[in-house]
């Protein structure tokens, strides 16, 4: 909403009070002014001049030679390039020295020989957007009215020493739709007066009644209608005062009747809709809903489908107007209307938004009746616009109206104790500060004891329970004076979960480990979702997605990872490790939410060591990115619950790739990107990983104990083993450690031989093995006796002998 | 005798002093000192001396053995110390060239942001809550006071996947749910950080995933003063001591009375610059006092319990704190970006 600073003073006395200090008051008290617009700024010298003689440039087509008056001693001489300029005409005119909106300053000039004195200027060379200029103005100079005084301030003449507050409405305070509801509002906040406007009509001896009879069908729809009767206007443009507010608001100007309308519409809150009375064709108004398929054509010439959702007013057959939402072209007002019949009703705000929604027809009026106008002021919003029409469209006013009434009118009545108001605000307030609030703001209040009660005017809808009297209490009191204190009270212990605390340990971990967290969007495209999903599901579609790449809910994180890679190595960054941990999306069916659970995911690229000056160069491989793993399980003390299991999955290296189970269940992956992945996203060789973190985090770390440490010396024994190629140095491990407990400890792959000095099949793994007893000194003898028992036990089971 | 001994002594001792090297110091120990050396030799001539000369001359002979040995000694320290410092000299190395690079990632921005505002909270007894991402329309909507029908709840503005069900538009059903759970009893307070989702094309000020960060507490006497006193300390440990705090009327469909809170521009002190729209402040959050209706429908008698609830975004919050001009930069994951997060504040 636009608030002109001058057009307010008609409602409300602002003596004293500047429109900055204005604006910051309201936004303390509650309505934010997002800005303060001063129109006129930058602009000076600016005056009314009278063209006396105009005649074509000698020496180019397109412009004017103009003699103008502009009040000085002598008239100058103006070169014009607008295609209206003419001779007789009173004008504004730069003057020589005047400045123009973008710092443009006028100088005396010579255009194509010709000198000129100034400029005739346009609406927009004085500021104002194109879009609210009269349409007869848009594409040349601006006209005043012939009885505007030469030599004058044409700014003032505009209207343009003038500020705008363009105020920020939140939904509950659309009674500062209108220049009333914000005098209202202002009146409060200064402790001043509302002076309402004049309706006063003559008396008529003729009734509205006798020319129209309303009949409303949907009633829901439209509890009130009413219509009165304006004979005899004479359709022309409207009073210069009423044009400049309604463009200072931003509506543009048409003719005295619908810009009296809108200009209601801007006072009063109320919209109302001017019908050319004899185009109806009837004298019956009739509010019905559409029916399905019913054609209609609004006033902005597009034939339009209803529907059943949509009210019309009709003639008793045919529309005339989409209800609250934009009239029609066969009962529209031209130059030759005479007689109006002007509506004011009351619609359903939801019935309006619909329409309005379906035929993409947000309007000024539209908006205030979905957001539901004063009910009491409808039919005064509607005397008023009769007396402008007979004050300014030389109308005759027809006595009453044709109405339809269902409308029940019960203002909120709400009592509030002094003892709560001071308890929700923490407050000491005495009741007659609270008594004096609702005064100010012209609500209805009594006080018995300790308790208030308070009628809230219709025109705020917005107050219906106690807590709403707070607010109004809090706000012009002042969110300033509340004191500031913190909560008291029994004592609540501030922590983490044993989830989010170990969910950070982890984030810090991988970013020890030299890992950038990332951060995805968890809409992807339907190809994407699916990709190294651990669990296939059907991925959860979006019922209306804004685009393809963004409708479907993630399977999986690595896909968006491996873009983060992607997008990064095409910049120069081609060394890269990053990871995210975040939900992914598992359907539960279409009635039930799906199961959220969080997973980490990982891609390292590129060098992973690489000490320039050393000429140390070593690129990432999987035991790098296992390693990080392994250290992370240990970190969470699970390492012995975990196995890597060589594995197949899609999009991943066929050999270079492992499954990651937690107590023998699969829990994600660990691999290389595979080679034809990396091909089609021109990356370097990528290994990833991804895995539940929701079961990692989930699985319980067991309590720390010590264990002494050993005070007698192991005894360490290498071997040297020669096994077949596809046996996995993690079974011979196992075989190890089985045969050669308790007395062995630990054993180590210290070598991997698969060279071609090696029969045919076979490879040499070497392990360190290391026997110690907590308690006493190993003999070589006791050692020896059960390293034979591991070397038989790896012959047995695995077929691998020491190499000879 | 003596004569020979003086002579013996003073060659030798050049010679020391000539020497250069440990290893030619050792030959001069061995040939002068040495049982075939020349002080040996006169020695073994002895014989020939008187009885009262011979303990004269053996006195003698052992002073120059001595001498000869003590400056042996020293020469050969010498000759160490320098050894040691032609070898240190010799390695060294140039220490300006850069250490062996510790590889080290760190938090996305975002992260580092909500985990602040998580330890703040969690300081003044806050736990932090936690709900899904795709959320049901009566916790998203109904059970925060934005019946259906309400115009907030446009199709347009939200991610649905069928009618009842769609992509939370804020975290506040954390709170709707948390409520649920206490099963109408107090004392309760969260603050519940995630993701979020709205129907809005991505440009420099608008992502269709973002992040808030609600918060709120529920008991028997909670007043607006609190919230406010809250509010203030969140504002200047975040932005810093030095910063305005202003609180200014608003409205949200569950809270009543709302709130906003603007904080004084970095920028500009407050004098007016294009970061605050000429106004001097910065809107930071929204907050209110739970609206009844909000604490009926999860069970809490409003008659008794209030509570007050706010939140905010991290976006905006480190688009403020770092002077990051566009948000889709959260999203892109550039390593340069990321790693401008390193430092710990």
């Amino acid at each position: 909403m636009f608030v002109s600073y001058k057009w307010l003073q008609d409602y409300i006395d602002l003596t004293g009070v500047s429109a900055s200090e204005l604006a910051e008051k309201i936004t303390k008290s509650g309505i934010e002014v997002e800005g303060v617009e001063i129109l006129n700024e930058g602009i000076k010298g600016v005056v009314v001049g009278h063209v006396l003689e105009r005649e074509q440039h000698p020496n180019a087509d397109k412009l004017n030679k103009c003699l103008v008056d502009i009040g000085a001693e002598e008239p100058v001489q103006i070169i014009c390039g607008a295609p209206n300029v003419d001779k007789g005409q009173k004008v504004a005119v730069a003057t020589v020295g005047a400045k123009l909106p973008g710092n443009f300053k006028i100088k005396k000039a010579k255009l194509r020989g010709e000198e000129s004195n100034g400029m005739i200027c346009s609406l927009q060379e004085l500021g104002m957007e194109g879009k609210i200029v009269p349409k007869e103005y848009v594409e040349g100079i601006f006209v005043f009215p012939a009885d505007a005084e030469v030599g004058t301030n044409a700014l003032a003449l505009l209207n343009r020493d003038d500020e705008v507050l363009e105020l920020g409405l939140t939904p509950n305070r659309s009674d500062c739709l209108s220049m009333l509801g914000v005098a209202y509002e202002v009146a409060a906040i200064l402790g001043r007066e509302v002076k309402l406007p004049e309706t006063s009509l003559e008396p008529s001896n003729e009734k509205a009644s006798d020319y129209v009879k309303v009949v409303v069908e949907a009633r829901e729809d439209n509890p009130l209608y009413v219509a009165k009767i304006i004979k005899n206007v004479k359709i022309a443009p409207s009073p210069l005062w009423m044009q400049t507010r309604l463009m200072s608001a931003g509506i543009r100007p048409h003719n005295n009747v619908v810009d009296i309308t809108n200009y209601i519409l801007l006072e009063y809150g109320q919209p109302l809709h001017a019908f050319d009375y004899d185009r109806l064709g009837s004298k019956e108004i009739l509010v019905r809903r559409a029916q399905d398929g019913e054609k209609f054509t609004t006033l902005d010439d597009v034939e339009r489908t209803l529907t059943s959702d949509h009210l019309v007013i009709t003639n008793g057959t045919e529309p005339v107007a989409l209800a609250g939402v934009m009239g029609g072209a066969n009962s529209e007002v031209t130059e030759d209307t005479t007689t109006v019949l002007l509506e004011a009703a009351y619609f359903n705000g939801q019935t309006v938004r619909k329409a309005s929604k379906d035929h993409g027809l947000r309007s000024e009026a539209s908006a205030r009746f979905e957001k539901g106008v004063d009910p009491n002021r409808v039919r005064i919003a509607g005397e008023r616009a009769a007396y402008l029409m007979a004050k300014y469209a030389g109308g005759k006013v027809l006595e009453g109206a044709a109405e339809v009434d269902t409308l029940t009118v019960e203002p909120a009545v709400v009592s509030i104790t002094l003892e709560k108001i001071n308890r929700v605000l923490g407050t000491e307030l005495e009741m007659s500060q609270v008594k004096e609030i609702f005064d100010r703001l012209q609500f209805e209040a009594s006080v018995d004891g300790n308790t208030i009660t308070v009628t809230a005017p219709t025109r705020r809808g917005d107050i219906r329970i106690e807590e709403d009297l707070v607010e109004e209490v809090a706000r012009l009191f002042g969110y300033d004076n509340i004191p500031m204190t913190l909560p008291v009270g029994s004592s609540t212990p501030g922590k983490l979960s044993a989830y989010q605390k170990k969910r950070r340990i982890v984030r810090q971990y991988l970013e020890g480990a030299g890992l950038y967290q990332a951060v995805t969007y968890s809409l992807t495209s339907e190809d994407k979702a699916a990709q190294y999903a651990l669990e296939k599901r059907e991925a959860i579609r979006l019922a209306m997605p804004m685009s393809e790449d963004r409708s479907v809910l993630r399977l999986s994180i690595l896909p968006q990872l491996l873009e983060v890679v992607k997008y990064n190595s095409a910049r120069q960054n081609d060394s890269l490790a990053v990871y995210e941990t975040g939900n992914v999306f598992l359907a539960n069916g279409a009635d039930a939410l799906p199961d959220e659970k969080e997973h980490m995911a990982a891609a390292i690229t590129g060098l992973w060591t690489n000490h320039s000056w050393q000429g140390e160069k070593k690129p990432v491989d999987f035991f790098v990115l296992k390693g990080i793993l392994e250290g992370l399980f240990a970190k969470l003390g699970i390492t012995e619950k975990v196995d890597y299991v060589q594995a197949q999955v899609d999009g991943l290296h066929p050999g270079r790739t492992a499954e990651i189970k937690l107590n023998g269940s699969v829990i994600g992956f660990i691999g290389q990107v595979h080679p034809s992945v990396q091909k089609d996203l021109d990356l370097k060789d990528t290994y990833v990983f991804e895995l539940s973190l929701k079961a990692i985090l989930e699985e319980e770390t067991e309590d720390l104990h010590y264990v002494a440490i050993p005070r007698f010396p192991s005894i360490t024994r290498d071997i040297a083993l020669v096994a077949n190629k596809e046996t996995v140095s993690g079974a011979l491990k196992n075989i190890i450690l089985e045969a050669g407990a308790p007395l062995l400890k630990e054993a180590q792959v210290f070598d991997l031989y698969e060279g071609d000095k090696m029969e045919e099949g076979k490879k040499s793994i070497a392990f360190s093995l290391k026997y110690a007893d907590p308690e006493r000194t190993l003999t070589d003898e006791e050692v020896t006796k059960v390293h034979e028992k591991v070397l038989s036990a790896l012959e047995e089971k695995s077929g691998a002998v020491l190499r000879g | 005798m003596q004569e020979r001994l003086k002579e013996l002594q003073a060659e030798a001792i050049q010679k020391v002093e000539q020497s250069a090297s440990l290893k030619e110091l050792n030959d001069i120990r061995v040939a002068y000192l040495g049982k075939k050396g020349p002080i040996t030799e006169v020695l073994r001539g002895m014989g020939k001396l008187s009885a009262e000369e011979r303990p004269v001359m053996g006195a003698l002979a052992n002073e120059v053995r001595e001498a000869i040995a003590v400056k042996i000694e020293a020469k050969q320290a010498d000759l160490e110390e320098a050894a040691v410092q032609a070898k240190l000299a010799s390695e060294t190395i140039d220490v300006t060239l850069p250490g062996r690079p510790v590889k080290v990632g760190n938090h996305h921005p975002l992260t580092k942001i909500i985990e602040e505002i998580e330890d703040l909270f969690i300081g003044m007894g806050y736990e932090v809550a936690e709900g899904p991402e795709v959320e049901q329309d009566y916790y998203n909507f109904e059970a925060l006071n934005l019946p259906k029908g309400h115009p907030a709840r446009d199709m347009q503005d939200s991610f649905y996947i069928t009618e009842e069900i769609l992509l939370r538009t804020h975290t506040s059903p954390v709170q709707a749910r948390t409520m649920e759970k206490h099963e109408g009893k107090g004392p309760i307070k969260i603050i519940c950080p995630g993701k979020v989702y709205r129907r809005d094309n991505d440009d420099a000020t608008h992502s269709h995933q973002f992040m808030q960060i609600e918060g709120l507490v529920v008991g028997e006497n909670i007043r607006m003063s609190d919230l406010k006193g809250t509010l203030e300390v969140f504002a200047k440990k975040m932005f810093g001591e030095d910063r305005e705090i202003r609180l200014r009327p608003s409205f949200f469909p569950f809270t009543e009375p709302s709130v906003e809170m603007d904080i004084s521009c970095k920028m500009c002190g407050g004098h007016g610059c294009n970061v605050c729209k000429q106004t001097g402040w910065i809107e930071i959050l929204g907050a209110g006092m739970v609206h009844p209706n909000v604490l009926e429908m999860a069970g809490y008698d409003s008659k008794k319990y209030n509570g007050f609830a706010f939140g905010m975004g991290p976006e905006r919050i480190a688009m403020l704190k770092y002077g990051i001009d566009d948000i889709r930069h959260f999203y892109t994951n550039d390593v340069r970006f990321l790693k401008q997060f390193a430092v710990e504040e």
